[in-house]
């Protein structure tokens, strides 16, 4: 059947949409099979192990930085008076922020029907997850009193005390951490027909039996498809609106308070472009490694990386807007304690972060109003790292700039990371970065269902009635 | 009728296209104890097999609003009975500040609801099927196509279903032990 399939001609040309073909070289079903299956059941290459390796070393280096701090106390960090919300807080909008593209490409390129997002969708909602535990861990260690952290749930105590629900951080603990359940349950749903292809190629038995018990015993029954895709496109449709609220309450945070630089109404919208825009940037270099690595250049090709660069540009641009909006609101307002935060942002202490953001966030992507080095994968690379360290920056411009110099010039002071800062923020990496070699090895990081729903021969052209 | 050792039998077809025809002529029969299977969700069958929509809308449906009013019904709880407090002087039940949190439940309701209803109608998750006992079937998660008709099937008969499933295009039937 493979080569009865295999007879039909296929240029990189769909025959009947006459658009370029979504996967190159013109696969058969089983060919998308055996290439997504492989790093599953191969021995890995050497280089996974290093990586692995590498990553641990990292992880480990968290682990002893939040032991230290949990026996010294937040004095190990830089945090000062007047910037008490410092690194900690940088990085949990950080990795936030990252785990954006992951929902965006599954849930609102699916509501567009934007079909080229089959290839990556499963690697971003893997890379959402496990950014959304990295960010989840910044606040419960930030507390001061990391014993206290159940403090911020609903939960009945014996002290009758409950949480504040008109507090912006209150709707940050919601949102974020059902939006860490709700993206795992996209991304479970979605892996079930693959966990299932997994288990029937299975050679050994401990396979078959794990692989197994994850794919619930699903048999690619079509009255199980339809309930699926029903259920699949109504989590796209939650998942939406979900994804744009979650970046807008982290903004209020900022934006629900009184201090000049965060008192703003462009912060929802500004965060959520940042975000999806840092995501993607995150997507591309981890797309860039995986395909090489694990021989899938077919099924993540320049196509792809083309669709993801525009949105990069597009985000990129409209996060360089923002910049310009707040500037003019600034001026137009006439507050002059906000004219002051944002001269002081640009010509200030912290002059650096603010031209180093700017740098990488607005001007790095305007390559990529070129098709050449849209696809030019080197170019990618470096680009999606220059963004980055800019999203990253544009945080700590947030956090810090608008912290070190508020209302009262007496409270003044410059803002310096200690050693410890900078190994908390290292050792997150190594959390990321293992979660994510574990689960190229162990769970498909292609969607195979999705893809082989999208070569030309799954389209039935001629529909009996 | 078949002997009770018997599921009923499987057919695999080539691509799609065959695949559809062949329901469309397995519906037409008047079939009701019948299945496809197939490695991805393909545009169409549905309709070729006859198959209604699916209700996974409505556990959305009830446990997104069921979420959200429970999310709701927490912060009033709270914010008047539980432990009032008053912030910025305004009232106890200032609901305008409860709606994130509203709405966040609300998701988390329709997100479980999603699941849960597919769970529920699928039949999932599950031990066992008799269609496992097929020689091919592990295909349908691959590259195969196929079409299973139970035996329990008022219409079934040994050997008119089979020859309906070899004529419909079909390039290998067998039969399924129970």
């Amino acid at each position: 059947m493979a080569t009865a399939l295999a007879d039909i001609a296929l240029a990189d040309i769909d025959p009947v949409d006459r658009r370029p073909a979504l996967i190159e070289g013109a696969p058969t079903f089983h060919g998308i099979t055996e290439a997504v299956s492989a790093p599953v059941e191969w021995t890995p290459p050497l280089g996974w192990y290093v990586t692995l390796g590498i990553s641990l070393s990292f992880l480990a280096l968290f682990g002893v930085s939040i032991a230290w701090l949990f026996w010294e106390g937040v004095g190990i960090w830089g945090n000062n008076v007047p910037v008490a919300w410092a690194w900690p807080i940088v990085n949990f909008v950080f990795w936030v922020g990252i785990g954006h593209a992951g929902t965006l490409i599954s849930a609102v390129l699916f509501l567009l029907r934007q079909r080229w997002r089959t290839s990556i969708n499963r690697a971003a909602e893997a890379m959402t997850i496990f950014a959304v535990m990295c960010a989840l861990v910044f606040p419960g260690i930030h507390i001061g009193r990391p014993w206290l952290p159940y403090w911020m749930l609903p939960l009945p105590n014996q002290m009758e005390m409950w949480p504040q629900f008109r507090s912006p951080l209150m709707w940050d603990v919601f949102a974020v951490s059902i939006y860490g359940m709700v993206s795992l349950i996209f991304w479970y749903l979605g892996l079930i027909p693959d966990l299932a292809t997994i288990r029937d190629r299975a050679r050994s038995r401990v396979r078959q039996v794990v692989y197994g018990v994850f794919a619930l015993g699903w048999r690619g029954s079509f009255r199980q498809w339809l309930h699926y895709e029903k259920a699949y496109l109504l989590l796209a449709g939650l998942a939406t609106p979900l994804v744009l609220s979650v970046h807008s309450v982290v903004s209020f945070d900022f934006a629900v308070s009184q201090l000049p630089g965060w008192h703003t109404t462009i912060f929802p919208p500004y965060f959520v472009a940042g975000a999806i825009f840092s995501g993607l940037a995150m997507v591309v270099t981890l797309m860039v490694i995986c395909r090489v690595v694990f021989k899938l250049t077919h099924v993540i090709n320049p196509l792809h990386f083309d669709r993801m660069a525009r949105l990069i540009l597009l985000t990129g641009s409209l996060v360089g807007l923002a910049y310009g909006t707040e500037f003019f609101i600034a001026w137009y307002s006439g507050s002059e304690y906000e004219l002051f935060a944002f001269k002081n942002r640009a010509n200030g202490p912290f002059a650096w972060a603010y031209w180093t953001m700017v740098s990488c966030n607005v001007i790095s992507p305007q390559v990529f109003w070129f098709k050449k080095l849209r696809t030019h994968i080197p170019t990618l690379f470096v680009v999606s790292i220059l963004v980055n360290v800019g999203m990253w920056f544009e945080r700590f411009v947030i956090v810090i700039t608008s912290l070190h110099r508020d209302f009262l010039p007496s409270s003044w002071d410059y803002y310096r990371p200690t050693f410890w800062d900078l190994a908390t923020l290292a050792g997150s990496f190594g959390l990321f970065f293992t979660m994510f070699t574990l689960f190229v090895r162990f769970l498909p990081m292609v969607a195979m269902s999705e893809v082989k729903g999208v070569l030309p021969q799954a389209h039935v052209h001629h529909r009996p009635d | 009728m078949a002997d009770e050792k018997t599921y009923g039998l499987l057919a695999e077809y080539s691509d799609p296209e065959t695949l559809m025809r062949a329901c469309a002529q397995v519906r037409d029969e008047g079939f009701s104890r019948w299945d496809a299977h197939t490695p991805f969700p393909i545009h169409g069958l549905a309709r070729a097999m006859g198959l209604r929509r699916s209700w996974v809308s409505a556990f959305v449906l009830v446990m997104g609003l069921g979420g959200a009013a429970l999310g709701m019904l927490l912060q009033w709880w709270v914010s008047t009975t539980a432990y009032p407090l008053v912030i910025s002087g305004k009232p106890f039940f200032s609901w305008p500040a409860f709606i994130p949190i509203t709405f966040e439940c609300g998701v988390l309701g329709g997100a479980a609801g999603a699941v849960l209803g597919f769970l529920l109608l699928a039949g999932l998750p599950r031990h066992h099927h008799p269609i496992f006992n097929a020689r091919r079937i592990g295909r349908a998660t691959d590259d195969g196509f196929f079409v299973s008709i139970e035996a329990a099937d008022p219409k079934f008969d040994a050997e008119k279903t089979r020859s309906l499933l070899e004529t419909s295009g079909a390039t290998h039937v067998e039969p399924v032990t129970a």
